[in-house]
C-alpha cells in the first residue's frame, strides 16, 4: 500500500511540470498582451498614448522578455519563493488574491461534494433496489430536473424567493453589518447562513448525476453471483447490501473526486457571479478577459493541481477499498 | 405430508413465475420431489427449464421482483417441527435462520460467488458467526481453517487471508464448499457446481462433493445438464422440461428403462464410445415459447410418440409406473390403448 502510494506521489512530479507548461502556454495564446490590451483602452476613450509610453510599460512589466524567459523567472519564484506573480489588473500580489479565494472554493466543493454523496447515495440505493417503484420514478423525474436545470437560474429563483418571503438576503458572504467586522462567533454564523444556498445549488446540480450513477452501478451489482450468495447464507437484506453491492457500486463515484474541482470551478461561476461570492470562478474569468496572465496562469495551474491531488486521493481510497486494485491484479 | 421419518423435504406442486415486461414466464409449473435424509437428488434439463429455480425458491432466494412463488408447499422436516417454507416471508428471521443452517448451495460460477472486497476467511466466518453463535473469534477461524482443509486448500492458515481473486477458479469453487459446510447443513444444493471448470479439476470436485456429502450426512441436491455427472453423483433422478417434471426414478431405472420420450431422446443424444461411429441424435425442433401457456404437455411439440387432440389439450399427470419411479406422460396411462379419447374423459373425470 505504502509503496502504491510512493509510486503515485512519484509520477506526479512529470505531470506537474507538464501543468505548469501547459498553463503558462495557455495564457500566452491568445494575441496581445496586458499593455497592447490596456494601451488600446485608453485610446478608445481618447487618451494618446504614445509609442515611448507603451514600450516604457512593456518593460516595467517584463512583457518585452521572450516566453521562455518569462516561464522560467515565473516558476523560479513560484519553487524558490513561493511567489505565483504579480496581478496587473488588481495591482497585487497573486499570492494574495488566491489566499483569499481558493480555500473559499475548496470549502464550498468539498461540502457541496458531500452534500450531494448525502443526498444521493441513499437516493441511489433506495432506486436501484426498489426498481420501477412510485418514490423510484419521482427520484428518476426529480434527478433529471435537476441535471436539466442551469444553476445559475435555480440560484436567481431561490435568492429571489428567500429575499422576499423572509427579508434575508442570501447575497454575498457576509451581511453588510459583518462586511469589516473582525471575525466573531456572529459573522461566523452570518457566514455559513449565507453558505446554504450556493452549497445547495452547487451540490445539488451533481446529485442529479451520482443518483443516476448510483443506481445504474448498483443495479448492476445487484445481479451478481455474491449478492446471491449473501442472501442465501441468511444475512439481512439490508446488512448484506451495504456490505457487499453497495461497496462495489460506490467504487466509480468515488474515482470521480478527483473532477469534481474543475467540473466546480466552471460549473459554480455563474452561480458565483449570480450569487457575489468571491470563489476562483469569477476571478479567472476576470483575469482570462483582462488577460492578467500571472493571474490567470497560477489559477489554471494551482486549480489544475489541486485536482490532479484529488485524483490521487480517489485511487487511494480506491486502492484502499478494493483489494484488487491494491494488488494490481497479481495473484500469488 | 407424509409420516416418513427419513423425508428431509418435500415439495408438492411448486409454482414459481417470473413477472416480466414482455409477460409471465412460468419457470417452475408444478414440481414435486421429496429428497430424503443423506440422499442425492438429480435433477436435469435443458437451460431455461427451471432446475436452478426450483432449487432457488427451496432457499427463497428467488430474485423478487419478479420472481415470485405462487403456489405450492415446501415442507421442511426441521428437529423441533415441520414448516412450510412458502409460508414464510423471504427475508423474515425464522428464514434466514433456515438459510445456510439447514439449506446451503454452491453456485455455478465460483469467480463471482465471493464478493471480491473481503478476504475468503472473512466471508465464511460471517456465515458461522451468524448461525452458530457463542464461538469466539479464535474458535471460528479455527473451524473456517479446518474446513478449508478439508476441502483440500494447501495452506489452509494462509489462504485464509487471501482475497478471492488470488486463488484459481478450482480454488475458489472448493473455499465456496468450505462456505456451504461451515454450518453443517442438511441439505446441499449444488447448482451446476462444475460447469465453469476444465474436466480435470470438475472430477476433483465431484470427487470432494461425494466424499463430503457421506462424511457430513448430507442430502444433496446436484443440478446438472451433464447427464454423466449426474448419474454419478445421484441415488435418484428428476428429468425437467421447461418448468415442469418429466419423469423422477432412481438411477438405475431412469438409466436402463428410461420412459419418457424426452429422457429416452436425451439418452440418444450420448455420444457413445464403443462400438460404430454414428453421426449423434439430436432433439428435433426448438424450445416453445417461455411466455406462452402450455395447456397439453410442454414436450409435445418435439415428441416423436405424440398424440394430437390428447397430449396438446391435457397436462399428463404423473404415472407411478413402478414403485420408484414416475413419468408425466400419457403413454403410460392404462387406458392408452382405448386411444386418447378414453383417457381424455378420464383425466378430465380424475381432476
Amino acid at each position: 500500500m505504502l509503496a502504491y502510494i510512493a509510486r503515485r506521489i512519484v509520477t506526479l512530479i512529470p505531470i506537474l511540470f507538464l501543468i505548469s507548461l501547459v498553463s503558462f502556454i495557455i495564457i500566452q495564446l491568445p494575441p496581445g498582451d496586458w499593455v497592447t490590451r490596456q494601451i488600446t483602452q485608453l485610446r478608445l476613450s481618447g487618451i494618446q498614448v504614445g509609442e515611448d509610453e507603451a514600450l516604457r510599460l512593456t518593460k516595467l512589466y517584463g512583457l518585452d522578455k521572450p516566453g521562455g524567459e518569462r516561464y522560467i523567472m515565473w516558476m523560479k519564484g513560484i519553487l524558490l519563493e513561493g511567489n505565483f506573480g504579480w496581478s496587473f489588473q488588481w495591482n497585487q500580489p497573486v499570492n494574495s488574491l488566491l489566499a483569499e479565494r481558493i480555500p473559499l472554493t475548496m470549502g464550498i466543493s468539498i461540502a457541496s461534494l458531500i452534500i450531494s454523496w448525502i443526498i444521493a447515495i441513499p437516493i441511489g440505493i433506495y432506486s436501484a433496489t426498489h426498481q420501477y417503484s412510485v418514490l423510484d420514478y419521482i427520484f428518476t423525474f426529480i434527478g433529471f430536473i435537476g441535471l436539466a436545470t442551469p444553476g445559475f437560474l435555480v440560484a436567481l429563483v431561490l435568492a429571489w424567493f428567500i429575499f422576499t418571503t423572509t427579508g434575508f438576503s442570501p447575497l454575498g458572504l457576509y451581511s453588510n453589518q459583518f462586511l469589516d467586522a473582525p471575525m466573531s462567533l456572529a459573522k461566523l454564523g452570518d457566514m455559513l447562513k449565507h453558505l446554504i444556498l450556493p452549497l445547495l445549488i452547487i451540490g445539488l446540480s451533481s446529485t442529479g448525476v451520482t443518483i443516476r450513477v448510483m443506481r445504474a452501478n448498483l443495479l448492476d451489482e445487484l445481479k451478481k453471483q455474491y449478492v446471491i450468495t449473501a442472501r442465501a447464507k441468511g444475512l439481512r437484506e439490508l446488512g448484506l447490501l451495504l456490505k457487499y453491492p453497495v461497496r462495489m457500486a460506490i467504487n466509480p463515484i468515488i474515482s470521480t473526486i478527483g473532477w469534481v474541482l474543475p467540473a466546480l470551478v466552471s460549473g459554480e461561476v455563474l452561480v458565483s457571479i449570480v450569487l457575489g461570492i468571491q470563489t476562483t470562478g469569477p476571478l479567472l474569468l476576470r483575469a482570462v478577459l483582462e488577460q492578467d496572465m500571472y493571474l490567470a496562469g497560477s489559477t489554471v495551474m494551482i486549480l489544475s493541481t489541486l485536482t490532479v491531488i484529488g485524483t490521487l486521493l480517489s485511487d487511494i481510497l480506491l486502492a484502499a477499498l478494493d483489494p484488487r486494485i491494491r494488488y494490481g491484479g497479481v495473484s500469488k | 405430508m407424509t409420516n416418513d421419518n427419513n423425508v428431509l423435504i418435500e415439495v408438492r406442486n411448486l409454482q414459481t413465475y417470473f413477472y416480466l415486461y414482455e409477460g409471465t414466464v412460468r419457470a417452475v409449473d408444478g414440481v414435486s420431489y421429496d429428497i430424503r435424509k443423506g440422499k442425492s437428488l438429480g435433477v436435469i434439463g435443458e437451460s431455461g427449464c427451471g432446475k436452478s429455480v426450483t432449487a432457488q425458491s427451496t432457499m427463497r432466494i428467488v430474485p423478487s421482483p419478479p420472481g415470485k412463488e405462487v403456489g405450492g408447499e415446501i415442507i421442511m422436516h426441521l428437529e423441533k417441527e415441520p414448516v412450510d417454507v412458502l409460508k414464510l416471508e423471504a427475508n423474515s428471521n425464522e428464514m434466514r435462520a433456515i438459510r445456510w443452517k439447514e439449506i446451503s448451495m454452491i453456485f455455478q460460477e465460483p469467480m463471482t460467488s465471493f464478493s471480491p472486497l473481503f478476504t475468503i476467511g472473512n466471508q465464511i466466518v460471517e456465515a458461522i458467526k451468524l448461525h452458530l453463535p457463542g464461538l469466539t473469534k479464535k474458535e471460528m477461524r479455527e473451524r473456517t481453517i479446518e474446513l478449508l482443509d478439508k476441502v483440500g486448500i494447501p495452506q489452509p492458515s494462509r489462504l485464509i487471508d487471501v482475497y478471492p481473486h488470488q486463488l484459481s477458479g478450482g480454488m475458489r469453487q472448493r473455499a465456496m464448499i468450505a462456505m456451504a459446510l461451515s454450518c453443517n447443513p442438511k441439505l446441499l444444493i449444488a447448482d451446476e457446481p462444475t460447469t465453469a471448470l476444465d474436466v480435470t479439476i470438475e472430477a476433483q470436485i465431484l470427487e470432494l462433493i461425494r466424499g463430503l456429502q457421506e462424511e457430513f450426512g448430507m442430502a444433496l441436491m446436484y443440478i446438472s445438464h451433464d447427464l454423466a455427472v449426474v448419474s454419478e453423483m445421484s441415488d435418484e433422478i428428476m428429468v425437467m422440461y421447461l418448468g415442469r417434471v418429466m419423469e423422477k426414478a432412481s438411477t438405475d431405472e431412469i438409466f436402463n428403462n428410461p420412459l419418457h420420450p424426452y429422457t429416452r431422446a436425451l439418452w440418444r443424444s450420448i455420444p457413445v464410445i464403443e462400438g460404430e461411429l454414428k453421426r449423434l441424435e439430436t432433439i428435433k425442433g426448438v424450445l416453445p415459447n417461455p411466455y406462452q401457456v402450455q395447456k397439453g404437455c410442454p414436450f409435445f411439440s418435439r415428441c416423436e410418440q405424440r398424440m394430437p387432440g390428447l397430449c396438446d389439450e391435457a397436462r399428463p399427470p404423473l404415472y407411478q409406473v413402478t414403485p420408484t419411479q414416475t413419468v408425466s406422460c400419457f403413454l403410460y396411462d392404462k387406458n392408452a390403448k382405448a386411444g386418447p379419447a378414453a383417457i381424455a374423459s378420464q383425466s378430465v373425470a380424475t381432476s
